[in-house]
């Protein structure tokens, strides 16, 4: 017994339990905490649209053939599409770019695709809100006036009850409102000191309806730039209509906040600093260039800065999932055990050997699956399968070399490396062109939402990449360890045992 | 020693006997319906609809209800029993969807939409030229490939040719059946299609690349020996292997064919079909093809009939 060989053996042993323990069915899922680095990670089989049902559908931006679409443009849709899919209250929606002008929208579970279509492609509401004295952190929903009644607050004759802040409500500091991280408003003629802010409590936001001063049709432009220290700032300009409302407010107003609202949720609560009359002023703050970048991209395509349509829908409904799920579960454990009989009958004790191998392949490639996590679907089970032929195959290929080898009349020992050594190079080139096929198929898949596709070249890529190590190394060791611990006994008999 | 290699002749000619009607199905196909294989909407752009009733329906009178609402070019068919329909027309927004079936569930009780897929006509276009693109890369791919793996060996470019050619035969052989079976049972190529056959080219190379690398072990071991002879002998040597693969992977899929939902039986016929399309093209197409060259039978057949026409002339 070769001290490589005990090594190995343990390697495969830990990564076993720690697989067993990822596929375990109700994992409790990750929750590591050292120090500063924090584990959370729920460990789960993600089920693609066609195993659980629901809806994938492409949006294309609706434009004149042979024009572009602006990148930015793309991206502030798929994060307005991305917040109103998030409004569905769907367990893990998908939305993402493809290609240059597409946006997938995946909705597992969906009871009604029609109507979250409707409200897909609707279009959303930006609106500069009255915070009064309150700073109101990114990411807050808000009630507003004229999303409830259509109304700006100024026109309303009995004031909401914006600027008071009454005080059975209980105040706590706001931990985003330190001063230097409060961006501040102001014309754009001016310059303005950075003055320190004290810390400002929020009330319960939720009872409150904030007036709105006016709304994305108001505004005229809006840019990145830079103040005094360059550091980014955002420029607007305001339509005349937009320029005099807001003349009227910011200067009966200083000191107050004026936050903006997309659909309702804050994305940036600045505080006036000065008056605003030219129709054009600034947002400072400590901004990331990314942040500013983002909130200039909400200011300027309120709306959808692109109209969308439906160019591919796939809707599968929940009973039609339930059965494929129940058909290719079983399809998956026939496959399995016709393989593990298979190498049983004809290889008899390699083929013990070479069926724990494969087990622990099957255990650590869905271990895999749930980790990373893969999305499975029905072609993607198929890749799995694929897989599995492809590991045998190895297997298949070693044996049969050892075989020819002893024929030959080799040594033992000597022939059984001769199979691992000599089946190498086969192995490792069928599955990089496999590898090479993978690559393919993915890229293809990838360019227009075939997601099915693309779930197919996934696991089968995860699946081959597997099985050089369990059909190599984990066989390798078991049987140097099988003929170690069963010595001459064994070889004695090899002729039968390994179906020569 | 059996002599494989010597009888290519007939091996190409099973070949032969496989592609041709293959080949005139997809033309019948091409002058049926515009392209070599009936395709489904995923390349030609539309909708299906997939429903099922409470009670058995005949689709006949399904199709009725679309046609007679302007959907002429509907077509309905009943799948996993007689109480679910399949509905294929063109393009169907939801709104229009929404009143056929609330028109349906008049005429024929209570009706449950199993699936819904719709596929607008640029994308479809979009998707056929992006699948020829994918096909084309990774034949160019993998042939760069093994003329790479293969650069040690004399002639390895024809390693990278002959391992193309004979997935080149099983795209054929495949397509082919496919197109028969398109125009006897209608099916139709989805891509679900584009991934089987992406998988068979993998599976024959990975088949073709394990008695290549036999001849690429044994020519230097064998210097002297004809080459014939060494192909032959590593064919040999490798179809232990290659049966057993073989035998392993057909049972997988034959267990999936009859236990597997009925949504994925066509992917899994043509992934039969192209695998042991791909095991015969290893030991039959690749190899004996790569004697035929090296003997320049191809020129010498040319010549011949050159000279039998010029005799007749």
């Amino acid at each position: 017994m070769q001290q490589r060989d005990v090594t190995l053996l343990m390697v495969i042993i830990i990564l076993v339990g720690i697989a067993a323990w990822v596929v375990w069915p109700n994992n409790p899922g990750l929750h590591v905490q050292v120090g500063p680095l924090n584990l959370k990670r729920e460990i789960k089989v993600h089920r693609g649209l066609d195993l659980q049902g629901g809806m994938q559908i492409v949006l294309e931006a609706d434009q004149p053939a042979g024009q572009t679409v602006d990148g930015d443009a793309m991206a502030a849709a798929k994060g307005i599409v991305e917040s109103r899919v998030n409004g569905l209250g769907v367990t893990e929606p998908l939305v993402q770019l493809a290609g240059t002008n597409r946006i997938v929208v995946e909705l597992p579970g969906i009871q009604d695709p029609d109507q979250a279509i409707a409200t897909l492609r609707q279009t959303g509401l930006l609106e500069f809100i009255d915070a009064g004295s309150t700073f109101l952190p990114p990411g807050l929903e808000v009630r507003t006036s004229y999303r409830e009644t259509g109304e700006f607050g100024v026109v309303t004759p009995t004031p909401i009850p914006t600027t008071v802040l009454s005080p059975t409500q209980t105040l706590t500091p706001t931990a985003t409102a330190t001063p230097t991280l409060t961006p501040t408003l102001a014309p754009t003629s001016e310059v303005s000191p950075t003055a320190a802010v004290s810390p400002t409590p929020t009330p319960t936001p939720q009872r409150i309806v904030f007036r709105s001063i006016i709304t994305g049709q108001h505004l005229k432009s809006a840019q990145v730039g830079q103040d005094e220290y360059a550091r980014p700032e955002i420029d607007f300009t305001l339509t005349d209509e937009g320029a005099k409302i807001f003349a009227d407010f910011t200067s009966a107003n200083v000191g107050s906040y004026l936050a903006i609202a997309m659909d309702g949720v804050i994305i940036s609560c600045p505080r006036i600093e000065s008056a605003i009359t030219e129709g054009s002023g600034r947002i400072t703050g400590e901004f990331q260039l990314s942040e500013a970048r983002s909130i200039v991209i909400q200011l300027r395509y309120g709306a959808l800065p692109v109209p969308l349509k439906v160019i591919q829908n796939n809707t599968i409904g929940p009973t039609l999932g339930q059965e494929s799920v129940e058909k290719s579960t079983r399809v998956g454990i026939i496959g399995v055990i016709i393989v593990l009989l298979f190498m049983l009958v004809y290889y008899r004790l390699h083929g013990i050997v070479a069926d724990v191998a494969l087990l622990i392949y099957a255990l650590v490639t869905f271990a895999l699956f749930k980790l990373i996590p893969v999305t499975l679907t029905l072609p993607g089970i198929t890749g799995f399968l694929f897989s599995v032929g492809t590991a045998v195959d190895a297997n298949i290929l070693i044996f049969e070399r050892m075989k020819e080898e002893l024929r030959q009349g080799k040594r033992f020992s000597s022939a059984i490396q001769a199979g691992f050594d000599r089946a190498w190079t086969s192995i490792r080139d069928s599955n990089l062109s496999t590898f090479i096929t993978c690559a393919i198929l993915y890229w293809f898949g990838s360019n227009f939402g075939a997601s099915m596709v693309k779930g197919f070249a996934v696991t089968l890529f995860l699946g081959v990449l597997v099985s050089m190590f369990t059909a190599i190394t984990v066989t390798r060791t078991f049987i140097r360890l099988l003929y170690a611990i069963g010595g001459e006994k064994l070889r004695e008999n090899t002729q039968w045992l390994i179906g020569l | 020693m059996t002599d494989i290699v010597g009888k290519r002749r007939w091996y190409f000619l099973v070949s032969a006997l496989i592609i041709i009607p293959g080949l005139i199905a997809m033309g019948i196909s091409l002058a049926r319906y515009g392209s070599p294989l009936r395709l489904s909407i995923d390349f030609t752009g539309g909708a299906l609809l997939e429903l099922a009733f409470e009670r058995p329906v005949s689709s006949a009178e399904v199709r009725e209800i679309f046609v007679a609402r302007g959907y002429t070019d509907t077509t309905a068919q009943n799948t996993s029993d007689a109480n679910t329909v399949l509905v294929r027309s063109k393009d169907l927004e939801s709104t229009e969807k929404a009143t056929l079936e609330a028109v349906l569930a008049e005429e024929f009780g209570p009706v449950k939409e199993l699936r819904f897929a719709q596929v607008g006509p640029t994308v479809g276009r979009e998707v056929t030229r992006s699948a020829g693109i994918a096909v084309a890369a990774a034949a160019i791919a993998i042939m760069g490939f093994i003329i790479f793996a293969w650069r040690k060996v004399p002639n390895a470019w024809r390693y990278g040719l002959c391992a193309t050619a004979a997935t080149l035969h099983d795209v054929l052989v495949t397509m082919g059946l496919f197109s028969i079976l398109g125009l006897v049972l209608g099916w139709e190529a989805d891509s679900l299609f584009l991934t089987a056959m992406l998988t068979v080219t993998g599976y024959s190379v990975q088949d073709t690349i394990v008695v290549f690398d036999r001849i690429r072990e044994n020519t230097p071991k064998r210097r002297g020996e004809p080459y014939e002879l060494i192909v032959n002998r590593s064919l040999l040597e490798t179809l232990h292997r290659s049966l057993a693969t073989q035998l392993n992977a057909i049972f997988i899929l034959v267990a999936v064919l009859l236990f597997g939902g009925s949504n994925i039986r066509q992917f899994i016929a043509t992934l039969l079909i192209g695998l042991i399309s791909g095991t015969y093209s290893s030991i039959f197409t690749a190899v004996p093809l790569l004697v035929v060259w090296e003997k320049g039978e191809v020129g010498a057949f040319f010549r011949r009939l050159l000279g039998r026409s010029r005799a007749t002339a």
